[in-house]
């Protein structure tokens, strides 16, 4: 990975050509990664006529930040932010506790139909009924315009229990045979021993499922039309594309004309468009580069056996 | 001598008669979650079904008509569907097709940013390209809706700088679409798709580069007779899972660029199937489409494995 470059005495002339470029252009490409996000924050942040006339790209003007205590008081706001955070907390908890469980249990040679039961979920995996049967699916088992509907579906995660039980394999047998001899049950060696032994690859997976509960959008436009239940994803896409009706529903919630407001804090449809999208990115913005290096170990294991 | 033998084979006996209850205790452990795997997997395959009625919502399917194999049928006979499903098939193919012949952006993208000595310059790079594949499909749409709608950055700084008079419809137009999708596709994954890539790259054996340098190899030799082929068995396989995706386009990125505008060329399987099923017209006809794909991606999926074990040796599944 190191010292590819000739170490003996000068670099030659193309050498230095494409080192040169070699750097640009991953500056460059970079840049085109970071730019949008730098642009939704500076614009969240300026003031909102000019924000609107689309004339801040690449410093904030007449900074202030009423756009994100105001953005709150839009109806519905809120509530999607609550239903998002829920499914997120909620998801997250149930599939990682369920992944580790039978990524555990699945280890068990004394487990009845152990392999069976195994490539029973693991199968699962590789086909799907369609849109459709799986509506129709959600409808009938009373989880259409359900919260539930986010939580449930998502417990049991084939890959995930797949990582978790690679994991637990790794662990030394003789950790679980000290603890029967001792008289611990199944449970007992669940919660007292594989659950703590497994923190790393339970960080992975909570950190995987996090990001896409969060992110989720398909389910609230296929199985969910009651607004109280809108995640903040759907919300968002809605904003986007009813640009009128965000309008109205500013002028209702905020309140344009309040004395209080002026020209540059009054909520446009592009200020409340772009703080919102700010909102739903920051946890990612945040989250990521803290734990990146969980999300490499996590598609290192996969690719290990996927 | 006998009878200890006896008892051994007693003991044994016993011993696998408490294992066995205790295997079946483990298994009412992990019955709830194996319903549960049946509940959201298995059971709605039965609403296959639904292609072999003719479906009206609010109706309940025994109120509904049989009609065999008709959905199917007219799939294939009925000239405006056939010229519909064939414009879907085409974006398609268009679209996945780009993206696989796109593959491999991440393995360059890998291989060039390994030329890179600095370490924080490094870090950085994979930190910040990584970071599109972690947001959702909406909010790259709020990006671009920001960027490039008609009021957005691009725009404006085109015309404010006099360069253009009217807007570029970007987003609310149809040219190019393909090609847009598969920009947006790759400004999301590419960094994120060459990790796996880099991560081959540091397990290289760095003898391979001492002695390839010994017999004179530059940096573009060794980038091609050492590194490249380090990466090859990774591309196969993931060239491979593609290939078997390669009619599962996938639902969020064409739904939220979907508008009246692009309707035309971004309307892949995926996105047909739900404008046909949710939107009320025909369910049974989006069922029948979807089933017809279902069994199509088990079959590519089964000889792309096929493929895997006769060229490596092992599955890719």
């Amino acid at each position: 990975m190191k010292n590819i470059g000739d170490k003996t005495g000068k670099r030659s002339k193309p050498d230095i050509v494409f080192i040169v470029e070699n750097y640009a252009l991953f500056a460059v490409y970079t840049l085109i990664c970071l730019y949008p996000f730098y642009y939704l924050v500076i614009n969240s942040i300026s003031a909102n006529d000019l924000s609107a006339n689309g004339i801040i790209n690449f410093l904030p003007r007449q900074i202030h930040l009423r756009n994100y205590i105001e953005v709150f008081k839009i109806k519905g706001l809120m509530t999607a932010a609550g239903v998002s955070l829920a499914r997120t907390v909620v998801g997250t908890v149930f599939t990682v506790l369920a992944s580790a469980f039978l990524g555990f249990m699945f280890t068990q040679q004394k487990l009845w139909g152990r392999k069976f039961w195994y490539r029973f979920i693991v199968i699962t995996m590789y086909f799907n009924a369609g849109l459709i049967p799986m509506f129709i699916t959600m409808k009938n088992l009373q989880l259409t315009n359900n919260f539930l509907v986010y939580v449930i579906p998502a417990i049991v995660q084939p890959f995930n229990i797949i990582l978790s039980k690679t994991y637990v394999e790794s662990i030394p047998a003789s950790l679980q045979e000290a603890a029967e001899i001792d008289g611990a049950g199944i449970i007992t060696i669940f919660t007292r021993i594989i659950l703590p032994t497994c923190k790393p690859i339970l960080a992975t997976i909570a950190i995987f499922s996090a990001v896409a509960q969060w992110n989720s959008f398909q389910d609230t436009l296929i199985y969910v039309t009651d607004q109280k239940l809108y995640s903040l994803q759907y919300l968002l896409y809605c904003y986007i594309n009813q640009a009128n009706s965000l309008k109205a529903l500013i002028m209702n919630s905020v309140g344009t004309y309040s004395n209080v407001m002026t020209l540059a804090t009054q909520q446009t449809p592009t200020s409340v468009r772009m703080t919102v999208t700010v909102i739903v990115a920051l946890p990612i913005l945040f989250v990521y580069p803290i734990f990146q290096r969980y999300f490499i170990k996590g598609i290192m294991i996969g690719s290990v056996k996927g | 001598m006998q009878q200890s033998v006896a008892l051994q084979t007693k003991n044994v006996q016993k011993v696998k008669r408490v294992k066995n209850a205790q295997g079946k205790k483990m298994f009412l452990y992990i019955l709830p979650f194996l319903l549960l795997s049946f509940a959201f997997s298995y059971f709605p395959l039965h609403g296959w079904i639904y292609a072999f009625f003719d479906y009206k919502p609010p109706l309940k399917l025994s109120q509904c008509k049989f009609v065999g194999l008709d959905w199917f049928k007219l799939l294939f006979t009925n000239p405006t569907q056939i010229k519909q499903l064939l414009k879907v098939m085409s974006n398609t193919f268009a679209i996945s097709g780009l993206t696989l012949a796109t593959s491999f952006f991440p393995v360059l993208f890998a291989v060039f940013l390994n030329e890179i000595k600095s370490k924080w310059f490094k870090n950085i790079v994979q930190t910040l390209t990584t970071l599109p594949n972690f947001i959702s499909w909406v909010m790259v749409y709020s990006v671009a809706f920001s960027l490039f709608s008609a009021t957005g950055m691009v725009n404006t700084f085109l015309i404010n700088t006099g360069l253009l008079t009217r807007p570029i419809k970007f987003l609310d137009g149809d040219s190019h679409t393909w090609l847009a999708m598969l920009l947006w596709y790759t400004w999301k994954g590419l960094g994120w798709g060459a990790i796996m890539y880099l991560a081959a790259i540091a397990g290289i054996d760095q003898d391979l580069y001492e002695a390839a340098r010994v017999d004179g190899a530059g940096r573009f030799r060794l980038m091609w007779h050492v590194t490249l082929p380090a990466l090859l068995p990774t591309f196969f396989v993931l060239i491979l899972l593609s290939l078997a995706n390669f009619l599962n386009n996938g639902l969020d990125q064409y739904y939220v660029f979907q508008n009246s505008f692009n309707k035309e060329h971004i309307q892949v399987l995926d996105l047909y199937v739900y404008n046909i099923g949710m939107t009320g017209r025909s369910p049974s006809m989006a069922t029948a489409i979807g089933m017809l794909k279902s069994l199509v991606s088990v079959t590519l999926l089964a000889v792309c494995n096929m493929v895997s074990k006769k060229v490596r040796g092992e599955s890719i599944i």
